[in-house]
Parts: C-alpha cells; sequence; structure tokens
C-alpha cells in the first residue's frame, strides 16, 4: 500500500474513532440529563417548588380596647394610605415633590423615605403618607397619572376616638423600631404598628392577634408574581375590656381642665378603677402617625409634663390626707382614745425646733374627731410624739402605700413610707423624732401616688382590703358588680376604730369642716373626705417674722403647695372612692375639694341611671 | 463505500450554482434548526417576547449562514493557501488584545474595532486547526508518525493557547489544545508518544493548578461539590440543575419554565440556555437537541473521511471535534459534570461571537464537502 494509502487509512480509522467517541460522549450527556430529570427528577420539581413559592403574611386586625360599658377606647379605622414603588418610576424625587403640592411631606418624612428607597428592593412599597382624609385621598387618585410609582391604599389604622381622655391609660402604637424589622416578618409589612406605650404595649400579644398567609409565587428576586390557592386568613385580636368607665374619665379629664393634675375613682365594692385621669394629656393619634419633633419637643419640655401620668407615675407628699392613717395607728397602739383632747395654739415646741399648725392663730381644744376634720396639725404632733415611726409605716402600708398595686399602667411608682430601717440604708442616719412630727402631716421623706391614696381611701371607707384593677380578663366575665361585695378580705383593724375616722372624713364636708361646701343641696349624696396641702418649699423664720407665709397666689407655680383631696360616697354605703392631686395647685380645700366631689357626685348619677346597654336589649327583645 | 450517493456527483470543478446545489441541504436544515431552537428559547427568556433577544439573534444567524454558504462554495485551495496567513494574524490579534484589549467578565478577551467587537481567541481556534492541516498535509505517513515533526505543530497550538490563557480564558485554551490533539491524533502520529503525551499532561495538573488565578480554582472546587455553598459560587450550579430537573420527562411546556420565567437561573440567555430548554421540554426537548448536534458534528467527521486531500480531511474532521467541544463543555457545564468556564452553546447561546465561529468552521467543513475531490500539491495550495 501506498504511503497516502497508509496516511489515510490510519486517518479514517482514527477519525472514526473520534466520531465513536462523540457519539459516546454525547449519549452520556443525554444519559446525564435522564439521570437528573428522570431518576432525580422528583427531588428537583421539589426544589423548583420551594424556589418559587413563598409564604406572605396578612395582617390580623387588631382588638378594640374597650370600657366597662363597650364603648371603644381604641379602635381600627378606615384609612388612606398613599405608597411610592420606587421602580415604578424614573425619578422618585420628582413624583415626591409633586405628591408634596397634594400631601403635606416634612423634610424627616422625606429623609426616611430616601433612606428605604436606598435600603429595600425596588419593588417593595414604601409608606409615603397615611391617616388620609378622604378629601387629600381622592385630589392623590385624581393626580395619580401624573404620580408615577404612587399607589394608593386603604387600609386599617389605629384610632382613639377619645384619645386625649385615655392616653395615659392605652398609650399608643408606632412602627416598629428600625433594628426590630428583622426579628419578625410582620413588622416587615407596610404601615404594621406595634404598641409603643401604655396597655397598647403591655398586651401587645392579646390584641394583635395571627397573622394569616398566602401563598405567591415570586420570583429570584422576591418579587411577587401571583397568588396561589391556599390562603389563610388572619385571626382577629382579642378585644380587651377595661373597668374604665368613659363618661366619668371624661368629666374627670374635663374637671382638671388645665392644671398639673391627677384623680383617680374606685368602685370600693369591686376594687375597679372607674377613672384614671392625668392632665394636661396629648393625643394618642398623633404619636402613631408619627409625631412631628417640634410637637414632640414640646411635650418634653412643658413643665406640666403631660407624658407623665400623674396618677401612677407622680410622688407626692400626701400632706393632711394622711392624718386617718396616723389616728388609725395611734387608736390601734392605744396612745389615743377618741375622747383625748390636746390643746392648739397654732404652734408645737420640739427641742429647739417649732412646729406650725396650719392655721396661725390655733383651733383651741380638740378631740381626735375634730382634729380630722379640722386637719389640726399641732394635735397630730402631740400624738407623734408618743408613736413609733415603725409603727406608722407598717398601717399606710396596710392601706396601700409604699407598693405597687400592678394595674397594668406604664411606670407605676411604689413611693415611700419611711421607716428606721429606710433611713439607716438610705442616709446612714438614726431616725429624728422631728421627722416623725414631719410624716404626721404628710410631710417629709412619705411620698405616695394619688392611685395609692385612692386605695387608701376605699380602704377606710369599706374596711376591707380593697384591690384596685384596671383591666376585666374578657369581654365574657362582665360580671355583676354585687357578686365582688365581700370578695376582699376584712382590714385587719379594729372596726370601731375606723369609724371613729370615718367620722372625722364625714365632719369635713359638714359645717366647720376643711372641705364645707355651703352651697350643697341637701338632698345631695352625703359625703366624707379629707383634704390635704403639700408644702412644697421650706418655710424660713424669717418669713414668718417679716411678711408673714406667703400666699400661693404670690408665689411662682412652681413653688406652689400641692393640692389633694381623697374622699368617699355615699358616706352611709361607700361605693366610689375618689382622690384628686393638683400640682401646685393651692389649697387642698379650696382648689381640690370641689373636684373630688364633683368626680363622686357623677360617678353616683352614672350608676344611678339605667345603664344603655340594658335599654338596649329590652327593645331588641320587644 | 456508498459516497457517490452521499456527497452527490463525482466533480472535481463545478461552477458556483452546481457548487450550491451540491451542498448537503439536509445538514444545512439541521443547522437552523438548532439556530431556530435558539431562538424559541430567547423568545421564552424574554418572557414570550421576541425582543431584545431573539429577534437580533434571527438576524445574526442570518448573516452567518449566508457567509457559511460563501465559505462553502468557496475553493478549498484559498483556504488552502490562508492556512498560515490566518494563523499568523490570529496571533498578532491576541497579542493586540493583550496590549490594548478591553476587559470584560474579568479578563481581556475581545478587540473593539468599531462595528463589531473581535475575539481573536474564537478566530483562533478555526485558524490553529487550518495551520495544523495544512502543516500535516506536507508531511507522509512516516513524517506525521515522528516525535520530531511535533515541534512546528507544538507551536502553532501552545503559542495561542498561552496567549488565551493569560486572558485568561483557560476554557478556549482548552478548547485549541483538545482540538489541536484531536488533529495531531489524526494526522497519525504513533500511538505511544500519544499515550505518553497524555501521561505527561496528567502529571501537570497540580502545576496547572498552581498557576490557575483563585476565581479559576475557586470554579474547579465549586464544580466538585457545589451544594456547599448553594447562594454563593454553587448557586448557578444548582439552580441549573434544579432547571434541568424538574423539567422531567416532556418539561413544563413552552413559556412554563418557573426557574427561567421567575429568574432564579443565572445566564440563562447565555451559558446556561440548555437547562431552559431542558425545563421548558423536558428530557425529549434535550435529547432532540443533542441528536442534531450529533448529525452536524458526525457528517463534518464523515466529510473527512470522504475527501482526497489530507489537508481536507484534517480540516474538516478537526473543525467537527473542536465545534463538538463546545457542546460537550457547555452541556457538561450546565448539567454539573464539567466546571464552569463560560462556554456558549453555539448557534442557541445568544450573542455573536460562538455563532460566527461556528458558521464559519461549519463553512469550511461544507468548503471540505464541496471539493472533496479536490487533489491538493503536498507543498502549497497549487494557487500561489
Amino acid at each position: 500500500m501506498s504511503k497516502e494509502g497508509l496516511r489515510y487509512q490510519l486517518f479514517s480509522r482514527r477519525a472514526l474513532l473520534l466520531a465513536g467517541g462523540q457519539g459516546l460522549v454525547l449519549s452520556a450527556l443525554g444519559g446525564r440529563l435522564y439521570y437528573l430529570s428522570v431518576v432525580e427528577g422528583d427531588q428537583y420539581k421539589l426544589r423548583a417548588d420551594k424556589n418559587r413559592v413563598s409564604l406572605r403574611l396578612i395582617a390580623p386586625e387588631r382588638g378594640d380596647i374597650l370600657d366597662r360599658k363597650g364603648r371603644k377606647l381604641a379602635t381600627n379605622r378606615q384609612d388612606f394610605r398613599v405608597f411610592l414603588i420606587p421602580e415604578q418610576t424614573a425619578n422618585s424625587k420628582e413624583t415626591l415633590d409633586k405628591l408634596g403640592r397634594i400631601v403635606d411631606l416634612s423634610p424627616r418624612q422625606l429623609r426616611r423615605i430616601e433612606r428605604q428607597i436606598r435600603r429595600q428592593r425596588k419593588f417593595v412599597p414604601i409608606t409615603v403618607a397615611e391617616g388620609l382624609g378622604w378629601d387629600r385621598f381622592a385630589r392623590v387618585n385624581v393626580g395619580t397619572p401624573d404620580l408615577p410609582g404612587i399607589l394608593t391604599d386603604a387600609g386599617l389604622s389605629r384610632y382613639y376616638p377619645d384619645g386625649h381622655e385615655v392616653a395615659h391609660i392605652v398609650g399608643y402604637l408606632a412602627s416598629p423600631d428600625e433594628e426590630d424589622v428583622n426579628k419578625n416578618p410582620l413588622y416587615q409589612l407596610p404601615g404594621f404598628k406595634v404598641g409603643k406605650q401604655g396597655l397598647e404595649d403591655r398586651f401587645e400579644a392579646h390584641l394583635r392577634g395571627h397573622a394569616g398567609t398566602r401563598r405567591i409565587e415570586v420570583n429570584s428576586v422576591g418579587r411577587e408574581v401571583r397568588e396561589l390557592p391556599g390562603r389563610q386568613n388572619a385571626t382577629y385580636g382579642k378585644h380587651l375590656n377595661l373597668s374604665i368607665d368613659l363618661e366619668l374619665q371624661k368629666e374627670a379629664t374635663k374637671i382638671l381642665g388645665e392644671e398639673a393634675a391627677g384623680a383617680v375613682v374606685i368602685d370600693i365594692k369591686t376594687g375597679e378603677i372607674l377613672a384614671l385621669a392625668s392632665t394636661p394629656t396629648y393625643d394618642p393619634n398623633e404619636f402613631t402617625k408619627g409625631i412631628s419633633s417640634q410637637n414632640w419637643n414640646s411635650l418634653l419640655k412643658d413643665p406640666r409634663k403631660p407624658l407623665v401620668n400623674k396618677c401612677v407615675n407622680g410622688l407626692y407628699p400626701p400632706g393632711s390626707t394622711v392624718k386617718m392613717l396616723m389616728a388609725l395607728s395611734a387608736l390601734e397602739e392605744g396612745l389615743v382614745k377618741p375622747e383625748t383632747e390636746y390643746y392648739c395654739n397654732g404652734r408645737h415646741r420640739l427641742g429647739d425646733n417649732t412646729f406650725h399648725c396650719w392655721k396661725r392663730g390655733g383651733h383651741g381644744k380638740l378631740d381626735l374627731v375634730g382634729a380630722i376634720s379640722n386637719s389640726c396639725d399641732v394635735y397630730f404632733y402631740e400624738l407623734a410624739e408618743k408613736m413609733d415611726i415603725d409603727k406608722i409605716a407598717d398601717m399606710a402600708r396596710r392601706f396601700g402605700l409604699g407598693q405597687l398595686h400592678n394595674i397594668n399602667v406604664d411606670g407605676e411608682k411604689a413611693g415611700l413610707v419611711p421607716t428606721r430601717e429606710w433611713k439607716a440604708r438610705a442616709r446612714r442616719e438614726r431616725w429624728q423624732l422631728g421627722e416623725t412630727l414631719n410624716v404626721s402631716i404628710g410631710q417629709g421623706a412619705l411620698l405616695a401616688t394619688p392611685l395609692q391614696l385612692a386605695v387608701m381611701t376605699a380602704r377606710i371607707a369599706s374596711g376591707r382590703d380593697v384591690k384596685p384593677s384596671l383591666v376585666q380578663s374578657s369581654i365574657e366575665e362582665n360580671i355583676d358588680p354585687l357578686l365582688y361585695n365581700g370578695s376582699f378580705g376584712r382590714m385587719q383593724v379594729n372596726p370601731l376604730h375606723l369609724d371613729i375616722v370615718r367620722e372625722g372624713m364625714e365632719k369635713v364636708t359638714a359645717v366647720r369642716g376643711t372641705a364645707y361646701d355651703p352651697r350643697r343641696g341637701k338632698t345631695a349624696q352625703k359625703i366624707a373626705g379629707k383634704t390635704g396641702t403639700a408644702q412644697v418649699r421650706r418655710i424660713t423664720i424669717q418669713e414668718r417674722n417679716t411678711t408673714g407665709v406667703l400666699k400661693n397666689k404670690e408665689l411662682p407655680w412652681a413653688s406652689r403647695d400641692h393640692a389633694l383631696f381623697v374622699g368617699y360616697a355615699p358616706a352611709e354605703d361607700p361605693q366610689f372612692a375618689v382622690s384628686i392631686l393638683v400640682q401646685h395647685g393651692g389649697g387642698g380645700a379650696s382648689t381640690a375639694a370641689p373636684l373630688g366631689r364633683a368626680l363622686l357626685d357623677k360617678a353616683a348619677e352614672i350608676t344611678s341611671r339605667p345603664s344603655s346597654r340594658n335599654t338596649f336589649s329590652d327593645t331588641e327583645e320587644v | 463505500m456508498g459516497t457517490t450517493r452521499m456527497f452527490g456527483p463525482r466533480r472535481v470543478n463545478k461552477n458556483v450554482f452546481q457548487r450550491i446545489a451540491g451542498l448537503n441541504w439536509f445538514v444545512v436544515f439541521v443547522i437552523a434548526a438548532i439556530a431556530g431552537t435558539g431562538f424559541a428559547i430567547l423568545y421564552s427568556v424574554a418572557g414570550g417576547e421576541w425582543d431584545p433577544w431573539a429577534s437580533r439573534q434571527a438576524i445574526r444567524f442570518g448573516a452567518a449562514i449566508i457567509l457559511m454558504i460563501g465559505i462553502a462554495v468557496t475553493d478549498i485551495r484559498v483556504w488552502m493557501a490562508l492556512a498560515y496567513p490566518a494563523w499568523f494574524t490570529g496571533l498578532a490579534l491576541l497579542i493586540a488584545v493583550e496590549l490594548i484589549g478591553a476587559t470584560g467578565m474579568g479578563g481581556q478577551r475581545w478587540l473593539d474595532i468599531g462595528f463589531m467587537r473581535l475575539q481573536p481567541s474564537e478566530l483562533m481556534k478555526i485558524a490553529t486547526v487550518m495551520a495544523l492541516a495544512r502543516y500535516y498535509h506536507s508531511r507522509d505517513f512516516e513524517q506525521s508518525k515522528r516525535f520530531i515533526n511535533l515541534v512546528i505543530p507544538g507551536f502553532l497550538i501552545l503559542l495561542p493557547v498561552g496567549l488565551v490563557v493569560i486572558q485568561p480564558d483557560l476554557g478556549t485554551g482548552l478548547m485549541i489544545v483538545a482540538g489541536g490533539a484531536a488533529i495531531i491524533f489524526m494526522a497519525g502520529l504513533s500511538k505511544w508518544l500519544f499515550i505518553s503525551a497524555g501521561g505527561a499532561i496528567l502529571a501537570a495538573v497540580p502545576v496547572v493548578w498552581q498557576l490557575m488565578k483563585p476565581y479559576q480554582q475557586q470554579r474547579v472546587l465549586t464544580f466538585l461539590n457545589p451544594e456547599s455553598d448553594p447562594l454563593g459560587a454553587g448557586y448557578q450550579i444548582t439552580q441549573a440543575k434544579i432547571a434541568a430537573g424538574s423539567g422531567g420527562l416532556f418539561g413544563k411546556g413552552f413559556l412554563q419554565g418557573t426557574q427561567s420565567q421567575l429568574n432564579f437561573l443565572p445566564e440563562m440567555k447565555t451559558d446556561f440556555i440548555f437547562t431552559v430548554l431542558a425545563e421548558e421540554f423536558g428530557l425529549f426537548g434535550g435529547l432532540i437537541l443533542l441528536t442534531m448536534y450529533g448529525i452536524v458534528l458526525g457528517y463534518g467527521i464523515l466529510i473527512g473521511i470522504a475527501c482526497r486531500s489530507q489537508f481536507a480531511r484534517l480540516l474538516a474532521a478537526g473543525l467537527s471535534i473542536t465545534l463538538f467541544l463546545y457542546v460537550f463543555i457547555n452541556v457538561g457545564m450546565v448539567m454539573g459534570l464539567l466546571p464552569v468556564v463560560g462556554v456558549p452553546l453555539p448557534l442557541v447561546s445568544y450573542g455573536g461571537s460562538a455563532m460566527l465561529t461556528w458558521c464559519i468552521a461549519y463553512g469550511l467543513i461544507l468548503s471540505a464537502a464541496t471539493h472533496r475531490h479536490v487533489t491538493l500539491a503536498p507543498k502549497g495550495s497549487g494557487l500561489a
């Protein structure tokens, strides 16, 4: 064979070999595809589904917060929102500028929006404005063709119909903190809010409900393509029922007016708190929408501290309202008898110090009941000299001072009931007798909250260990208040001693008592009470000797006395206990007592009326 | 042999019309069918739109197939005369790309020459085969066997490979080496030399590993265990396998592929386009495409066997092997058999370079078929 023939033969053989190799390799590729799609196909089908199917949350509707008669303190209402979807506009800045002509957008909001545009994926809607009225919402909708990327939506948002009146109790919602957003997928829903303050915060789990889910098909960057079958709807949050009576609460807020003040009304039989008002107040709706920094700063700077709930966060010297406890302690210790008399000439000497009675000329001769009704300081100085501060503290604690009552309101304070042990620990000093004298008229280290004073009053009035409550467990257990009667244990105090103290309190509102109101009608319910005027400044000897004690009106606001009143009604069968504090309000008798009387009367009026709910069900049954 | 019927009437000198009429139109049709499959997938990838990819790809293919036929009817002696000049031009362009080339995808690969981007490494795949075929055309049986005659082919292969690898484009470098080796093998190099050379290459693997860039090493490691890093380097290959595997026997249907339509697949209009086909048309669709490639490539080798001149034989069979390597590397890569080296699926993947290479190369194969009865002098083409 020729060389050429050999060359051709070898080429042909080897070329065919390679052709066979090609065929083999192509078959192997086919075999690999067979292996992937048939042998392992099911596994890959599952994984393809896992890729594309995503669960999305449906926000649950938040439960309402209701008053004792089912009136809404916090609810949800339809509101209108505007979202921006950055990927649908070529120039989001221009779109926002145009929108800004219809909807007010603060620089702070714009900064937040810009931050979100940078951080989030471009198809995720960003909340631009919410809580729009119908009017503006309609104008945005009309302008939509000129507003690329703007999406309007109607949704539910939190609303407090009487926000100012209940702000300190229910609190408010706010957007989740930016660092919390990744903790719960629900927080990533546009416009989702969580409880930030008050009951909205404490009962978040109860109110929130459970998110629903829907199965959607997503693409590789997570954008929704379509919804797949298998939707699970969200479950509503539970309602929260409070013992508050909205009507009484509104009345309390109204009569406190512009003062820095707090008022508590307790149902003595059940311990339910009917009103817990603190002024000045604020609008929680503003917080839920996102408060402007200007408004926030003015709330923070206000010397009357609108954000503080004075009923539970504020600590005040109780002044003369503590005298009932002094009397009880002295009676229980056998240091005084109802008929024991002391002579008040307006001042009391202890060593080198002089202690003054509020009445400059003195009260003359008084027994125990007279000392309470006239609020004579000298009488209690006399008692205090014989008394043991630790025994006084024990009595104060038994009546609810110096402890938390855990009524589920933010920042509740325990107050301070001083003892020898406390002084040694806190000040590293021994207790001085002069301090007992100060405590005996509710001054010195003794500090209490209006809530504690209301509890004290309820316990004195009923002789039972009344425990205050604000939150009812559920709407089904709307129990008849009468069933509570007697459910609190008796106070471990001689009932006769309580009678003496109550007699003193009844005389406070009678002729010659500190809180006597000559205009009060004869048929009005009989009220028992006690006024208190707590000094917040030290009165120097020089002041007494030169100008005389300055009148409250002559002093700057922050140096004026706190005005206090505690009381209960009706005196014969106590139903309601009240406590009033007006910060720097002047005299307890002149400022606080009228408010206390008004609230007790209002509470009586509300209960005497047939409840609207009953008439309602009657008409329904007909 | 039944070559007469297979390739048309035996005639050495034919006019242009006879040459066009004599083309194997069945193979041209299969090539068009492969490209048409590509258009359909590009249409699907664009979400059921001709724009922006399918339409442009079709226009490109129209131009490329005219070029292919033009090459096919051009006298093989012209191609033989151009073999060495083409190789030198390619080498010069590779050097130019190294000096002034644009950088893309982590390597210097193309020259911007105004109306298009020229990728010299693509042209070099063809030019190297032409130059090797030209070289062995002038060596007889005894000479081709000898080791000494590996010196010049070695230069012809390793010079461009060196330039391509430093771009860096390891995939193309390997393709040139493999294509060149196939020609040397078919030209008749002693099989003992071949076996020992294979051993030497295996021994060189650790050295090559040291020379590879970190991203290339990472690709190899990811290939060996893609599931180890499903969201990082292994993401592509994992998603590609899910796409191919979830298609099942007959696929999810045209435009119904979830992996592709929802963008889970990476690079699906270019390197990973085969998995879109497998997802939407299943094993069935994948096998049909592989069969079409098999017909086209097998025909190239059969042409080589039918040719009278050694240049035409080696050109046709060598180019067939080179084109085969595209298919093998691409399909093997997207199904997780080979590391991800960035080789497109010829005619189907979106893009002009690989399509142009394929059509030029197949034009040369068809030119060999047209001129299979032409005998060429051992030294030179006879045109010089």
